[in-house]
């Protein structure tokens, strides 16, 4: 084979691959957009669901989707930051950074229903916290505290040393450098990967099954149970059969994951802005 | 004529490495003194002792005495922070913060402690003018300073540090990044200083040097080779190294 046709054969199977992963993709989002857009409307969004949702809309689980997201992030922001600002402003890098950050790394690639199991044993039924808003925040904010400290810190990374010094040098002190210098100038990136964590709990299921319980109605208070739009999609889908509702709860969530994505672009973006003048 | 900042006996190693050996040094007040020396002498971690910059390094081992106005910086009762508001740096490459001009300024002396919005305004005007950049931005206060060209930057970056009322400036090649426009401005401002502060700039410019200090100290290989005034190192250096490195022998 000469170097024209290996030129060739590598052009075919590279566009090939470009090809088919964007095929895939617009054919999944394609069905689902077509089976589920039809029963998209306002009553489908703004009633509860009856009869195990085989009827009614999907009100009740977009707003426990809200509340689970915010108060897991309400719990996995400060911490994660936090851990992330000692980490990369605090310690010099040793042998113990080194086994945290390979820890967090590890930690980001556990599959989620080990945090689940985690917290329906430990939350659940140890702690007593039974299926609850609380044991299903917690979990889900174990969940992604490993991916809030990894972007928080490559965030704080990009923050030129320069600014540190300058800031320094002019009698600040280290916290002041900190809360005043380096945290707004990383805050954009530190906010990019908040919100592709939001993605992470939004889009889990398996964990919530065991933590957040699966009640139709929504949570009063932290300690009830209730149930996110996946957890309900995963139910329509495999216990109830209600495929129509299950198609329509789908494109929600796309077009939920989509608004999110663009966000965390725009954001990124307003970031790069900042660093160029 | 009173010395600023005397330096006795200044030993100074990157773990193994003696980066500064047996340092000796009187620093007068409101006089510009120049380090001058080739890459890697010394110079610039010389500089950096003086307002403890290189704390921030890890391994920085030093030994000796640093005394400004007769207090040992190195002492445990000379607190940093206000070692540090007391001597400024301007860095080789201008640094000012991606906010605005205005709060460029004002960072310094807020977190000093200075909260009025009229009593900072009055200071930041003070202070742009001191470093003879006021009539470029007096319009665009409130315009990020990332905007600004080069030279400006670093201007700003001097407004920066005497907006905080700092005795001893230290330049770190404060000119290397700059055109020889902004270069001459940098100078002159230079000049209009001294009258109310003490200047240690490190440059690597031999006519730099030579225009803009009083003193100048010539760093070899860690150790100051010779210090005396501006003119002696220039017109009659006592040490044949010193005349072949300002002559462009070597270095």
């Amino acid at each position: 084979m000469n170097k024209k046709m290996q030129q060739n054969l590598a052009w075919i199977i590279l566009w090939g691959s470009a090809f088919l992963t964007l095929g895939i993709l617009f054919i999944i989002i394609g069905h689902i957009l077509q089976k589920g857009l039809p029963y998209i409307n306002w009553q489908f969004l703004l009633t509860d669901p009856e009869d195990m949702g085989r009827a009614g809309g999907i009100y009740s689980t977009i707003v426990t989707t809200i509340y689970l997201t915010f108060v897991s992030l309400l719990i996995a922001t400060p911490i994660g930051v936090g851990g992330a600002i000692y980490l990369t402003e605090y310690t010099k890098q040793n042998f113990l950074t080194k086994i945290i950050r390979f820890g967090t790394e590890t930690l980001a690639g556990i599959p989620s229903i080990i945090f689940g199991l985690f917290g329906f044993a430990f939350l659940v039924i140890y702690l007593n916290l039974q299926w609850s808003l609380l044991s299903g925040s917690l979990t889900v904010a174990f969940m992604i505290l490993p991916v809030v400290i990894r972007t928080a810190e490559e965030a704080l990374k990009t923050v030129p040393q320069s600014y540190r010094e300058g800031s320094l040098a002019l009698g600040a002190s280290k916290w002041q450098t900190i809360s005043k210098i380096i945290l707004p100038s990383a805050l954009p990136g530190i906010v990019t990967g908040i919100i592709l964590s939001i993605g992470r709990i939004i889009g889990e299921t398996a964990a919530l099954l065991l933590t957040l319980g699966g009640a139709l109605y929504i949570p009063q208070s932290l300690l009830d149970p209730g149930r996110t739009m996946s957890m309900h999609l995963y139910s329509l889908a495999a216990e109830v059969g209600a495929m129509d509702k299950a198609y329509a709860t789908s494109v929600v969530l796309i077009f939920t994951i989509f608004i999110i994505n663009i966000s965390a672009t725009f954001i990124t973006k307003c970031f790069m802005k900042r660093f160029t003048g | 004529m009173s010395n600023k900042i005397v330096v006795k006996d200044l030993d100074l190693y990157y773990g193994e490495h003696q980066a500064l050996k047996n340092i000796n040094l009187k620093i007068k007040k409101n006089k510009v003194t120049a380090l001058i020396g080739p890459s890697g002498c010394g110079k610039s971690t010389f500089l950096r002792t003086l307002n403890r910059m290189n704390d921030l390094i890890p391994g920085v081992k030093i030994t000796g005495e640093i005394a400004l106005d007769n207090r040992d910086i190195y002492s445990n009762d000379f607190d940093v922070v206000s070692l540090r508001k007391q001597v400024g740096m301007v860095f080789q490459r201008p640094n000012p913060f991606p906010m605005s001009i205005w709060e460029n300024i004002a960072y310094g002396p807020k977190v000093h402690g200075v909260k009025e919005k009229k009593k900072l305004d009055e200071l930041i005007e003070k202070s742009l003018q001191d470093a003879a950049i006021w009539e470029e931005v007096e319009d665009r206060l409130h315009k990020s300073a990332l905007g600004l060209s080069g030279g400006q930057q670093q201007r700003l970056c001097i407004a920066r540090l005497l907006a905080v009322q700092s005795e001893v400036l230290l330049m770190d090649e404060p000119c290397s990044a700059l055109d020889p426009i902004s270069t001459l401005r940098v100078e002159e401002l230079i000049e209009e200083l001294k009258e109310k502060y003490t200047i240690i700039i490190v440059t690597h410019n031999m006519q730099q040097a030579a225009r803009v200090s009083d003193y100048t100290a010539f760093f070899l290989n860690g150790e100051i080779v010779e210090y005396d005034t501006t003119d002696v190192i220039f017109t009659n250096p006592k040490n044949k190294k010193t005349e072949d490195y300002i002559t462009g022998r070597f270095g």
